[in-house]
């Protein structure tokens, strides 16, 4: 447990992702099974036992500190699992024999002669005599079968058993809170790292597979053939896009392709079929192939098809589709209550289907998979699951056309949850991953404002010496005059080079500093300026502002520009105004030399 | 004589009125008693100083030839005499040449401390109990949550990770005095023993400490190193160049940092460290409790740091306690860049 403590411990501190899969891969290697095993379960998050809950974990501490104490440390600390963790009282043990040298110093036998200084609580002074650390193995297995009576002193002889660190693993993984920022794509990347496979290798057998993953590690390490799938619902990896540029279109010929809205939903993956006993098994997939059937019961519970389809999860209200802004609300919600699914309808708009029954389509062209998937939707005849309609088009002019005006191209009322348009080639065959030149993504045009660099924050790893994080604000009337008031954070969409200026620039005119953070001059005649691209605006009460930006980045420099020149808050209220109104792309007129989008 | 009458803070810093001196004064005196060589403590610009030997050398390093009117060097153990109160100076573990002071009177005895640590450390005399009447404590990790452990483990955590990630440099974080020697000594210890990089900043006191018989090398400066010299090295600098433009000519580094402070999360996190290393030179919640216990005192005067869990324990325990409110002490890992910090 401690080594994989140390592993949390490392993975929360380090942004990068190559350096995450580095640290997840040396553990995974260098710790046995099943150890290692129950590790990529807590990783993927494919554990499953009762929480304990914080207040078990008070009744724990208050039993064994000063209430004084307790308080001033947990004010200083800030956190709960972490204060009961570094506080928590070593068992009483044997305090070192002269000899040892121990006693006062912690070390070497150059410490000086002990004066029964230090009590036999340091932690240090003489690890896990009597309490043992336990291995996660020994954790997940106890508390599967643990009864709620017996959690409090099982908990209590495992904290007396591990290090500072371990206990702050222990207490976040059975609180559940163990947020590192690893997804389970992430982890299991990491253990394709083993051998000489893919991610993609990893998912294909995983639906199939069981903690601690013995027969995984067997094969990722060739010792063992390759575990053999018999889940009946699994998931197949996505075919993804590259984002269409200008130059682009004089290389293609629009008769070899066609065109769909692209949806501003979900990318979902929904499979369905029969056990071995004829039992039906039906899953929700992420196109990362995280299982969401649980956020979703009322969609997954219903699918009836064999087979798997591929298309956007979106929120349909009388026969109408919701903005993202909509489908936000429905998301990340801890308990799907009744009243959130008659509120938030689900519902799936197909655009491909990968198998048919047995029959696996994905190396048939798009035009042949799309006329299947054309049949199998009107036999399927579910209100919930409709076909992604097609855009027509016979020349790239037109398609521009529609791609401005989506509500008039077909999409009619449901313009407002268009994002662009997808072309997709003819003869293209389902390829996993991102294969060039088959799907394009052709994302509408960003919003933008003009907006007033205000604070600036240090970055992480590579960009931890330049100020790289910025808060930008839009001018706003208050009684003492017009103010800049926040609006929004972004921390790409610069190249290296602007990068450089913006630090130099950050470094030069720093009004005042707070930790990490640096307030820069905004005043109307000094400060920078920013275009800032965005793809969607939503009222929020946790802004100052009242607004919040979707995928905000930093489009350009704008240091021709004084800040008095920058945008007011009307201009934000008015293109949410549209936004709600469900008219979001003709937003674009209104904006000063619009761009081609790269995401 | 009551304890206040023998040493008493002022504006100044600790007065012993009777002795006519001051301990650690953070303003020029006529004459002062330095415990140890951190700028806090030891200033310029006093009349006569009386010190380790390594602090007047440090203080010399600091401050050039002139930093006092006079200098006397004294030994661990080793007696003074000023109108007729007596000084005698013991280890405190701390850094090199760091002192507490015993100052007795009509068999009265108070020691003060200075910063202390009763851990382990190679690079200098281990801290020495002095039974005494009144002992004034520092607090600067006056809270339970502060236990630092073992430092051969923390230097473990970074050897390791120099090993998965190789091409990457390790760029370590160190107060330039005391903290930076320790952790080479450590690094040497575990058996690393490839050119350690040191900042600028470091290298005058690196091999002053060798100089007094501290074998830390080799070493190379980073001044000058090409980019790829530098991948897969481990380079110390003091913290405050972590974030410097300094620190863009190392290949993606790991940025780590030595200091008690780091055992809190969210202070890890502040400071965008990806590899906390809790290695600290002054005691932790349990050696700061031992050591108060083990000295017999009844009283207990409690400077800079977190004085009011300390002084609510000692109370627990019937100690008469009471914060000693002198300012201008810090931590050497916290306060603002001092002048000798500056980057190249």
């Amino acid at each position: 447990m401690n080594r994989f403590a140390e592993l949390l411990d490392r993975l929360a501190y380090e942004p990068a992702r190559n350096n995450k899969l580095r640290l997840i891969t040396d553990y995974l290697r260098a710790t046995p099974d099943p150890e290692r095993g129950w590790a990529l379960a807590a990783l993927t998050g494919a554990l499953s036992f009762r929480h304990a809950k914080p207040a078990l974990i008070r009744t724990l501490i208050a039993e064994r500190t000063d209430p004084v104490l307790f308080a001033l440390s947990y004010d200083y600390v800030g956190d709960l699992s972490e204060t009961v963790a570094l506080m928590w009282p070593a068992p009483a043990r044997r305090v070192p024999s002269p000899a040892s040298g121990g006693g006062l110093g912690r070390g070497p036998a150059t410490a000086p002669p002990p004066d029964e200084l230090r009590s036999s609580t340091s932690p240090a002074s003489g690890r896990g005599e009597e309490a043992k650390a336990p291995t996660l193995t020994d954790v997940v297995e106890t508390l599967s079968s643990l009864g709620k009576a017996e959690l409090p002193a099982q908990l209590a002889r495992w904290l007396d058993g591990l290090d500072e660190t371990g206990r702050w693993a222990l207490l976040k993984l059975v609180t559940g809170g163990l947020r590192i920022g690893v997804s389970a794509r992430l982890a299991k990347t990491a253990a394709a790292a083993l051998g000489e496979h893919t991610a993609q290798d990893v998912e294909l057998v995983w639906p199939g597979l069981a903690p601690p993953y013995l027969e995984l590690f067997a094969w990722l390490e060739g010792r063992a053939e390759r575990p053999v799938t018999t889940d009946p619902s699994p998931f197949r990896p996505a075919m993804l896009s590259h984002a269409i540029e200008e130059s682009d279109f004089s290389t293609l010929d629009p008769a070899e392709f066609t065109a769909e809205w692209k949806w501003d939903g979900i990318r979902v993956q929904a499979v369905s079929g029969r056990d071995e006993d004829g039992t039906r098994v039906s899953r929700l997939y992420s196109r990362t192939g995280e299982d969401i059937s649980k956020s979703f019961p009322d969609l997954a519970d219903a699918l009836q098809h064999d087979g798997a389809l591929d298309g956007e999860l979106l929120i349909v209200r009388d026969g109408r589709v919701q903005t993202f802004n909509v489908l936000q609300q429905r998301l990340n919600r801890k308990a799907v209550t009744a009243k959130l699914i008659a509120e938030f309808p689900v519902h799936l708009r197909a655009y491909d289907l990968l198998h048919d029954g047995e029959q696996d389509l994905r190396e048939l062209g798009f035009a042949e998979r799309r006329e299947k998937l054309a049949a199998f939707i009107s036999k399927l005849n579910d209100p919930r699951i409709d076909l992604s309609p097609l855009v027509p088009f016979d020349t790239w002019d037109a398609l521009t056309a529609a791609r401005a005006d989506p509500a008039s191209a077909g999409a009619g009322e449901d313009a407002a949850a268009v994002e662009g348009v997808m072309l997709k080639r003819r003869d293209a065959p389902y390829v996993p991953g991102r294969p060039k030149g088959l799907w394009w993504k052709w994302k509408r045009d960003p919003l933008i404002v003009d907006a007033v660099l205000m604070y600036a924050q240090r970055g992480h790893g590579k960009r931890s010496s330049y100020y790289s994080d910025y808060t930008f604000g839009v001018w706003k009337s208050g009684p003492d005059g017009d103010q800049l008031t926040p609006v929004g954070k972004a921390y790409f969409g610069f190249t290296d080079e602007e990068l450089l200026k913006i630090d130099r620039f950050v470094r030069h005119n720093t009004v005042e500093r707070f930790g990490p953070v640096r307030e820069v001059v905004h005043e109307p005649d000094q400060g920078l300026v920013f275009e800032v691209a965005f793809e969607g605006l939503q009222r929020s009460t946790r802004h100052k502002s009242g607004l919040a930006m979707r995928f905000p980045r930093i489009s350009r420099l704008r240091f021709d520009k004084p800040p008095r020149d920058a945008d007011r808050i009307e201009t934000l209220e008015r293109m949410l105004d549209r936004i709600e109104a469900g008219r979001a792309t003709t937003v674009a007129p209104a904006i000063e030399s619009p761009k081609a989008v790269v995401s | 004589m009551r304890p206040d009458q023998l040493l008493a803070p002022t504006p100044s810093g600790l007065c012993c009125k009777p002795g006519g001196f001051y301990i650690d004064p953070v303003r020029a005196v006529d004459r002062a008693l330095i415990t140890h060589g951190h700028s806090d403590h030891a200033r310029p610009g006093h009349g006569s100083v009386l010190a380790t030997q390594e602090t007047l050398d440090m203080m010399r390093l600091r401050y050039g030839e002139n930093f006092a009117g006079s200098t006397q060097a004294i030994r661990y153990g080793e007696t003074v005499t000023l109108d007729g109160v007596t000084a005698t100076f013991r280890p405190a573990g701390h850094v090199l040449g760091s002192a507490q002071i015993a100052v007795e009177s009509g068999g009265l005895r108070i020691v003060a401390s200075g910063d202390y640590k009763d851990a382990y450390d190679p690079t200098c005399a281990p801290f020495e109990l002095v039974k005494c009447d009144v002992f004034i404590t520092e607090a600067t990790f006056g809270l339970p949550v502060f236990r630092h452990g073992d430092a051969a483990h923390e230097v473990a955590k970074l050897l390791h990770s120099v090993s998965v990630f190789p091409e990457r440099a390790h760029l370590v974080g160190a107060y330039s005095l005391g903290k930076a020697q320790r952790v080479i000594a450590l690094i040497r210890q575990a058996g690393y023993d490839k050119p350690i990089y040191l900042h600028g900043a470091m290298e005058k006191i690196t091999y002053y400490y060798e100089s007094r018989g501290i074998p830390l090398g080799p070493f190379l400066p980073v001044r000058g190193a090409a980019k790829t010299d530098l991948a897969g090295s481990i380079a110390l600098c003091p913290p405050s160049a972590l974030n410097d433009v300094w620190a863009r000519r190392f290949p993606d580094p790991v940025t780590a940092f030595a200091s008690g402070w780091m055992r809190v999360r969210a202070r890890a996190r502040q400071g965008g460290i990806q590899l906390p290393l809790v290695v600290s030179d002054h005691a932790d919640w349990d050696g700061l409790t031992a050591t108060i216990a083990a000295t017999g005192a009844s009283e207990v005067w409690v400077t800079h740091g977190q004085e009011d869990a300390l002084v609510h324990w000692c109370q627990m325990r019937q100690l008469k306690a009471r914060p000693l409110a002198i300012v201008g002490y810090g931590d050497e890992d916290e306060g603002a860049t001092p002048a000798d910090e500056a980057t190249e």
